[in-house]
């Protein structure tokens, strides 16, 4: 696959002017032209980027300051707002929606001087792990295009194996981001619940949702960690960034403590990902690393889980898609009821109405003790067992996916086969620890591989550090 | 009405406080739209776009500690934001924020007397949650028009006790909560712009067990919570006495007619989705917080009706200043008698004058009156201390004074241009005494023979000539200094 160098270096290119943004840019728009049959994106922005090209390049022209990212073009997921751009979330309802605000993530990567050329591919409302639930088109694997990229954020990391842009933004629910980074051989951050602000991208599960980058490497997801972690005035449920910021180094693993997850190494995992799994953990123990076996038995019930915790909230998100004031609207009804019927009927696909249908069921009267609130006793179970784990090991380790990239329409007719794509990843989100998705070789089919590494809350410059050193033993 | 009396009332309220906020319950958008057109004050967060998110206004929580302070309880030190789904065009979410598994008020009390009697109401929990839009149906269009100013507003909602058994009870427990949130500066509390909305709760029962309760919602002054209730006692004992069972609903007061109509019957509980809002974080006070807001909380209401109290007023007394500082705040009636008090001025004078002149006067001129009154009640005070004033003549001074756009630079001669002032000047008055007494030789001889009465007659008469002007008492003295040294008279 076609890589993009270093941030670190373009930037330095763009300063020392041996590269305009400009080059940049035009070089981005011109790979997701040549790559259009993917079918990784929504929209570009052409005119905005090179406009806001323009402008770095001639503020570094005049000796001006430009940010750690002057210059670098990426990716959005189309469920981030961007001031002035078409934001749909993949969705009929939110077709031809023009936000009059934009994200605090595309503000703070903006402001460091990166440019947004395009918006990526989705499962509507990111309800998905295949893109095949974006209202608009499928998009494919970069390895194989009889296969889908993965999901919700399958567009995302398409792009980046395609070599659209340097990193691309994506959201992860219950593993949006590792899923398709493992299926499309990409590097793949789930940071810590609350790092990065969720203020101005479309909600899934509030609760559950995380914002993070997808890029060629770990250092390259460091720099754009760094740059959008950190308090938000307008999300309450945001925390501080680590005082060292996330540029790491190697790190010895000598001492290093690492717990391989039992429960992910047993049935309906693909041999081929035990195997890669496997070597991986061999290398690790060459390196040095303490490596044990730990048992979380509570994950057996964590996909039933979050199945009631996000669609409760995806129902609850949804409600305010209702034709009144933007979107979609059904102008021939003819009573308020109808309006809403029509409306909601007609601009939603079927598996955002399949999870609003669960959804009010488990909040409703006589079913929240029985479905929600069990689900949240079960999660804070979930929470202290991954706690006690912590105490004992400083990082969790395991597969990102049973599978490698299933085929387009393989299980997009059953969605309990297409939910079981997430059962390695959801433990992450409702737990809230920092989760990545390594590239970790490649099948007999020559489909990349993931491997993932979880640690405690907060601790996601140790994370990227353990898989940079990981990342470099590969090299 | 003997068949009647045999029916206890009981009736509980929850009464909905707008907080006086500078912004929104969640949103940077300002809390004042009195004077915005509809739909401007709005940001996206209001207006429920995709990926806004609310953010917590601290100020809410001041306001709300300051209502538990007021309402003789503390806030709970932890509490947490719900989501209640439904849909409407004037709830942009789909659903509204509320405090439903831990409000921040659980527990307090309002006490209140009913025809001198003490009545003592508990409060069951008060919980912060944000308003929704306004919605509006204009007859003869095929459209409904939605202004989402209000979407956001914080309110919090007081839920009583059942514990009130009159119209009566109701009417004073709703104007003593006013008070209370008044005085504890916790909102506007202009009860027309809806900044207090009362909804009672009333059933009615003869065997002790209570009878099936309806909801009568939205009432906006004191007299329509009691002719809600008023209303509903009689309507429910007419259902039984006919045979019939009360229908639990929700019902409206129309104010022309003075009736309750049927809104909504609630044959099934409404089914909210309560979920806990994941975007908000649950609400945790620390103690010195509370300390704090405790120490800086305005006065009170009993502090006020204490001090009064100190004063010699009387409860009727009391209670007319006690509205009278809400309704024109600007004139300050309260703090001016305080400061009086404190300067060892006669307090209980000047808190007179503003009951029986001032306060009536402001009601008359919708509160427009001169705002200089430290230096008018100061003046007068001192004019009517030196006797250059009669008693009469201060009430028409301070009237005067009142209603004049701008004060005389120099009072004391624009009393006396007025022809106010009175004549302490002894010369002038022994020469119209003389005359009188030489005019009135009928009134002398009565006096002389011990009819004392007589010498009002005269002081009267002295009063007359001299237009008013003459100091009483003065007056009184030069009479009797006359009909005792000079046997002429």
């Amino acid at each position: 696959m076609d890589q993009w160098e270093p941030i670190k270096q373009l930037v330095k290119s763009v300063k020392n002017g041996k590269v305009s943004a400009v080059n940049l840019v035009e070089r981005s728009l011109s790979k997701i032209e040549s790559n259009s049959e993917y079918k990784a994106i929504i929209s570009t922005l052409k005119q905005s980027a090179l406009k806001r090209a323009t402008e770095i390049d001639e503020s570094i022209k005049k000796g001006g300051k430009v940010g750690v990212l002057a210059g670098i073009p990426f990716i959005a997921k189309d469920n981030f707002l961007v001031f002035g751009a078409e934001t749909t979330a993949a969705s009929n309802i939110l077709k031809g929606f023009i936000p009059p605000y934009q994200a605090t993530v595309i503000n703070r990567l903006e402001e460091q001087g990166a440019i947004c050329v395009a918006k990526a591919n989705l499962d509507a409302f990111a309800h998905g792990a295949s893109t095949e639930n974006s209202d608009f088109f499928i998009t494919k694997n970069p390895y194989d295009k009889t296969r889908v990229p993965g999901g919700s954020s399958g567009g995302s990391a398409a792009a980046v194996a395609l070599g659209m842009a340097p990193f691309a933004l994506g959201t992860d629910t219950g593993g949006s981001i590792r899923q398709p980074s493992a299926f499309c051989g990409v590097f793949g951050m789930k940071p810590t619940y609350g790092l990065v602000s969720r203020s101005g991208v479309i909600a899934m599960g509030s609760s559950l949702d995380c914002i993070g980058p997808i890029t060629s490497r770990v250092e390259d997801a460091e720099i754009i960690l760094d740059v959008m972690s950190g308090l938000d005035e307008l999300d309450a449920t945001t925390i501080a960034k680590d005082n060292l910021g996330y540029g790491s180094s190697l790190i010895s693993l000598k001492g290093t403590k690492i717990g391989v997850i039992k429960e992910y190494l047993g049935e309906g995992v693909d041999s081929e990902i035990l195997d890669a799994t496997q070597s991986k953990i061999i290398e690790l123990k060459k390196a040095g690393a303490e490596v044990k076996e730990v048992s979380l038995p509570s994950l057996e019930y964590a996909l039933a889980c979050y199945y009631i915790i996000c669609p409760a909230e995806v129902s609850s998100n949804l409600s305010r898609y209702d034709g009144q004031r933007y979107g979609y609207s059904d102008r021939s009804a003819e009573s308020l009821f109808d309006s809403y019927v029509n409306t909601r009927g007609k601009g939603f696909g079927t598996e955002a109405k399949r999870r609003i249908i669960i959804g009010t069921f488990v909040l409703s009267s006589g079913y929240y003790d029985a479905y929600y609130k069990k689900a949240m006793t079960v999660r804070t179970k979930l929470i202290n067992e991954f706690n006690d784990a912590f105490n004992d090991v400083d990082f969790l380790v395991g597969p990102v996916t049973p599978t490698t990239a299933f085929k387009i329409g393989e299980r997009s007719q059953n969605p309990l086969d297409m939910y079981l794509a997430d059962v390695m990843t959801v433990a992450a989100n409702l737990t809230g620890v920092p989760a990545v998705s390594l590239p970790n070789g490649f099948s007999k089919e020559k489909l990349p591989i993931g491997f993932q590494i979880m640690a405690p809350q907060r601790k996601d410059r140790d994370l990227l550090s353990l898989a940079k050193t990981i990342e470099s033993l590969s090299l | 009405m003997r068949e009647n009396s045999r029916y206890l009332p009981t009736i509980g309220i929850e009464c909905h406080v707008q907080l006086k906020t500078v912004s929104k319950l969640f949103s940077g958008a300002s809390n004042d739209s009195r004077d915005s057109k509809p739909n401007t004050n709005v940001n996206h967060i209001d207006f429920g776009l995709p990926g806004a998110l609310p953010v917590l206004n601290t100020e809410a929580l001041t306001l709300a500690v300051r209502a538990a302070l007021a309402l003789k309880t503390k806030p709970q030190l932890f509490s947490t934001f719900d989501r209640k789904h439904y849909f409407y065009p004037d709830l942009p979410m789909g659903y509204q924020i509320t405090q439903y598994d831990n409000p921040i008020i659980k527990g307090g009390s309002v006490e209140f007397y009913v025809d001198g009697e003490k009545k003592t109401v508990g409060i069951t929990r008060a919980h912060i949650e944000a308003d929704a839009g306004k919605s509006t149906h204009p007859e003869g269009v095929n459209f409904s028009l939605v202004d989402l100013n209000r979407a956001g507003t914080p309110l919090l909602e007081i839920v009583s006790e059942p514990e009130m058994h009159s119209a009566a009870e109701a009417k004073a427990y709703a104007k003593e909560l006013y008070l209370l949130m008044r005085y504890a500066g916790v909102t506007e509390g202009i009860l027309y712009h809806g900044n207090m909305r009362f909804d009672v709760n009333v059933s009615v029962s003869k065997d002790g067990q209570l009878g099936t309760r309806s909801e009568t919602k939205n009432l906006n002054s004191f007299r329509s919570v009691e002719k809600a209730v008023e209303y509903e006692i009689k309507r429910q004992i007419e259902v039984i006495e006919s045979g019939n069972k009360v229908a639990q609903e929700t019902r409206g007061w129309l104010d022309a007619k003075q009736r309750t109509i049927t809104q909504r019957v609630k044959e099934n509980a409404d089914d909210y989705r309560y979920m806990p809002d994941p975007d908000l974080p649950p609400v945790t006070l620390d103690v010195r917080f509370v300390n704090e807001i405790e120490k800086s909380m305005p006065n009170t209401l009993s502090f006020w009706r204490n001090e009064l109290k100190r004063l010699g007023l009387n409860e009727h007394q009391i209670e007319i200043l006690i509205e009278a500082n809400l309704d024109f705040n600007e004139a300050n009636y309260l703090s001016l008698i305080q400061d009086f008090d404190s300067k060892g001025i006669d307090a209980r004078q000047i808190a007179n004058w503003l009951v029986n002149i001032d306060i009536p006067l402001a009601k008359e001129t919708e509160g427009v009156l001169n705002s200089n009154r430290a230096i008018i009640y100061t003046v007068v005070a001192q004019l009517l201390r030196e006797s250059k004033l009669s008693s009469t003549n201060s009430k028409e001074l301070i009237t005067q004074l009142l209603q004049l756009e701008n004060l005389p630079e120099d009072i004391g001669k624009y009393a006396e241009d007025k022809g106010l002032l009175q004549q302490s000047d002894s010369n002038q008055i022994e020469t119209i005494v003389d005359e009188v007494l030489k005019e009135n030789p009928k009134a002398v001889e009565d006096i002389k023979s011990g009819e004392q009465k007589a010498i009002g007659f005269l002081i009267g008469q002295v009063m007359q000539r001299s237009k008013g002007q003459a100091n009483p008492s003065l007056t009184k003295q030069i009479i009797e200094n006359r009909l005792t040294k000079n046997s002429n008279f």
